[in-house]
């Protein structure tokens, strides 16, 4: 049993039972926790429901008096983030869309491949070009940062001759593609150590057959791995999901103005030093902003929970 | 695992050229060989351009005068300059508390949360999936909900004087000196729950024979934890320690976004100088003296970890 499978498996019962205060004891204490790890996103929501004024003069745990949804609607399409022309947050999340979906799929896909490879048709020195992908998890992006700017810098510079030649830049230097870059490179590292953990556990024999018969590389991965990799493929794209819709540092380093992913946008909404500050806008900006990754682990927390751990404790 | 095995297309056995033979083995090292360039290139090489940039005089523009160890003399200087405190020395203060903070309440709530978890309670199912769900939100919006609710004006501090208690105060969130405090308490709220899965894990990775034996020689339930649990799950307090203390070096985004984009750097870690001095103070060779720094605590962390963890795998 995984790591992850002993956290969402029902306890074992090895405790004679507890006296009833113990009992208590122990149900206040995890209904406190509970509380207390709901309350910031409670008031977050209430307060995103809430015209500014009982924001900022009532109480931020009192129910909405007057409920509305105005507060919604401004963030989505008509709320000013820092300098840009673009209202709302709605066009960032589109952004976000469209970084998120290719750097999901590139990312899981050549995870799986590496896992195959590093499991299935090892090479003198599999285990450190393992190593030293796994350690790439764990690098701080400060240390790669600045040679980053330098290379995306060249490649817009690519881009902007194409355009002069052709009318088109291929995607050089289009902030998009970049952040699919960085989050691709930076991710294999984790998809990689997920499939490969996995197909670890995969039975050698049946790929040591299929060759026998004469089936290739790719023939024996697309007919007998994939089909047999659904579990691990759900907690890849979940946990790659998650990781690159809630970047922040890429995001706000190599994408200027419109074309931020949500993050960004959302905390120039929120840190912006011009006029009042919409307390209620910001909540429910903030909530959009949460909405996707929220509603990933609601549907599917085992397989988040499997990610998680898979990306701590190896195994 | 139960393991489909999808029908394969019967190849008619042929005997194999010595020529499909030898591109068969080039298939799969042809297939690893773009992520792990990928890897060498922008992880690998990245770092060294780092670490070259810190022993230069670049400042805006990357340069190639180098001038020796002068940024990390610079660096080490300011690590001493308190008064009036430099923004490194400030930085250095910072993730002490912070780290500090982060790593014993992570491991003592995540403990606490695992330990009453696994006393036969009911609703289990409901209550761990709470514990988890800050993990699924970007730091930037826990940022912007522990901002608010932390907030004097409107927050915390009002709730409490509108409830009678009027000469309660708490404005550490806008309180330079208080602001790294509040940056700890979002982080605990974030990550404890991730701590809680892995001692879950643990825990229940226990052998049930021993507590039995355990319970049968009279032992409380105290004792029990405290003389067999504890000790067996030795382990995962290592695992917590490095997950943790790697995050905590590596936390940026909420900095920026509990404090509101840090003012007067009074939230100062090494993320937001190495950031800050690159990008804002154009002191680029600086900043990628702090990154080196940063890279080589990390490695000094993560790298025996990582290689014990490959090494037992495969005993």
């Amino acid at each position: 049993m995984s790591a992850a499978d002993l956290v969402t498996a029902p306890p074992r019962r090895f405790h004679s039972g507890h006296s009833v205060i113990t009992r208590v004891v122990i149900y206040g204490m995890l209904l406190f926790f509970a509380i207390i790890y709901l309350v910031p996103l409670l008031v977050m929501v209430m307060a995103s429901l809430k015209p500014l004024s009982e924001v900022t003069g009532g109480n931020m745990f009192a129910l909405p008096k007057s409920p509305t949804f105005a507060p919604w609607i401004r963030a989505w399409g008509e709320a000013a983030i820092g300098v840009s022309d673009t209202a709302g947050i709605s066009g960032y999340f589109m952004n976000s869309i469209k970084m998120v979906v290719p750097a999901v799929v590139i990312s899981t896909l050549l995870g799986a491949l590496n896992g195959y490879v590093l499991t299935k048709w090892r090479f003198a020195g599999h285990k450190l070009v393992f190593g030293m992908m796994l350690f790439a998890c764990f690098i701080p992006f400060q240390s790669v940062i600045i040679p980053m700017a330098v290379i995306l810098g060249l490649l817009g510079q690519i881009g902007n001759q194409l355009t002069d030649i052709t009318g088109f830049a291929f995607g050089f230097g289009n902030p998009t593609v970049n952040l699919v870059l960085c989050h691709v490179v930076y991710g294999l590292g984790f998809t990689t150590l997920f499939f490969r953990n996995y197909y670890e556990a995969f039975p050698t024999e049946l790929v040591k057959a299929a060759m026998i018969d004469g089936a290739g590389f790719f023939q024996i991965f697309r007919r007998i791995l994939l089909p047999n990799s659904t579990p691990i493929i759900i907690v890849t794209v979940i946990y790659q999901f998650t990781n690159i819709w809630n970047d922040f540092l890429f995001g706000s380093t190599f994408a200027a103005g419109d074309q931020s992913p949500i993050t960004v946008a959302l905390n120039n909404l929120v840190n912006t030093s011009t006029g009042v500050v919409e307390y209620n806008v910001n909540m429910a900006a903030a909530i959009i902003a949460a909405a996707p990754t929220l509603f990933v682990y609601v549907v599917a927390g085992r397989y988040f929970v499997r990610g998680l751990m898979a990306g701590a404790v190896k195994g | 695992m139960s393991v489909t095995i999808a029908p394969i297309a019967v190849a008619e056995r042929r005997p194999r050229t010595t020529l499909r033979e030898r591109i068969q083995e080039f298939v799969p090292k042809l297939v690893l060989a773009p992520s792990f360039l990928l890897v060498l290139i922008f992880v690998y090489g990245f770092n060294l351009w780092t670490v070259f940039l810190s022993f230069t005089n670049s400042r805006a523009f990357t340069s190639f005068t180098l001038v020796g160890l002068a940024n990390y003399e610079k660096l080490w200087t300011w690590t001493f300059e308190s008064d009036p405190p430099s923004s490194w020395y400030t930085a250095i203060v910072n993730i002490g508390i912070f780290g500090g903070l982060y790593i014993v309440f992570c491991l003592a709530l995540g403990l606490t949360l695992a330990i009453l978890l696994d006393q036969k309670i009911r609703g289990e199912g409901i209550l761990r999936p709470i514990y988890l769900y800050p993990l699924a939100l970007s730091f930037i919006v826990t940022g912007t909900a522990w901002k608010l609710f932390l907030d004097p004006g409107i927050g915390l501090e009002k709730a409490v004087h509108d409830f009678g208690w009027t000469s309660f105060k708490f404005d550490w969130v806008v309180n330079p000196r208080m602001m790294i405090y509040c940056v700890a308490i979002a982080g605990i709220w974030q990550t404890s729950g991730f701590v809680m899965a892995m001692f879950l894990a643990g825990l229940r990775g226990v052998d049930g024979e021993i507590l039995k034996a355990a319970q049968i020689d009279g032992a409380s339930s105290y004792a029990t934890y405290r003389r067999i649990v504890i000790p067996i799950m030795r382990p995962v307090f290592l695992s917590a320690i490095i997950v943790l203390a790697h995050m905590a070096i590596k936390s940026y985004d909420l900095v920026l976004s509990v404090t509101g984009k840090n003012p007067g750097g009074a939230a100062e870690l090494p993320s937001t100088f190495m950031y800050s001095y690159t990008f804002t103070r154009n002191q680029m060779a600086v900043g990628s003296t702090s990154a080196v720094i940063m890279l080589m605590t990390i490695a000094a962390i993560m790298v025996p970890y990582l290689y014990s963890e490959l090494r037992e795998k495969h005993r």
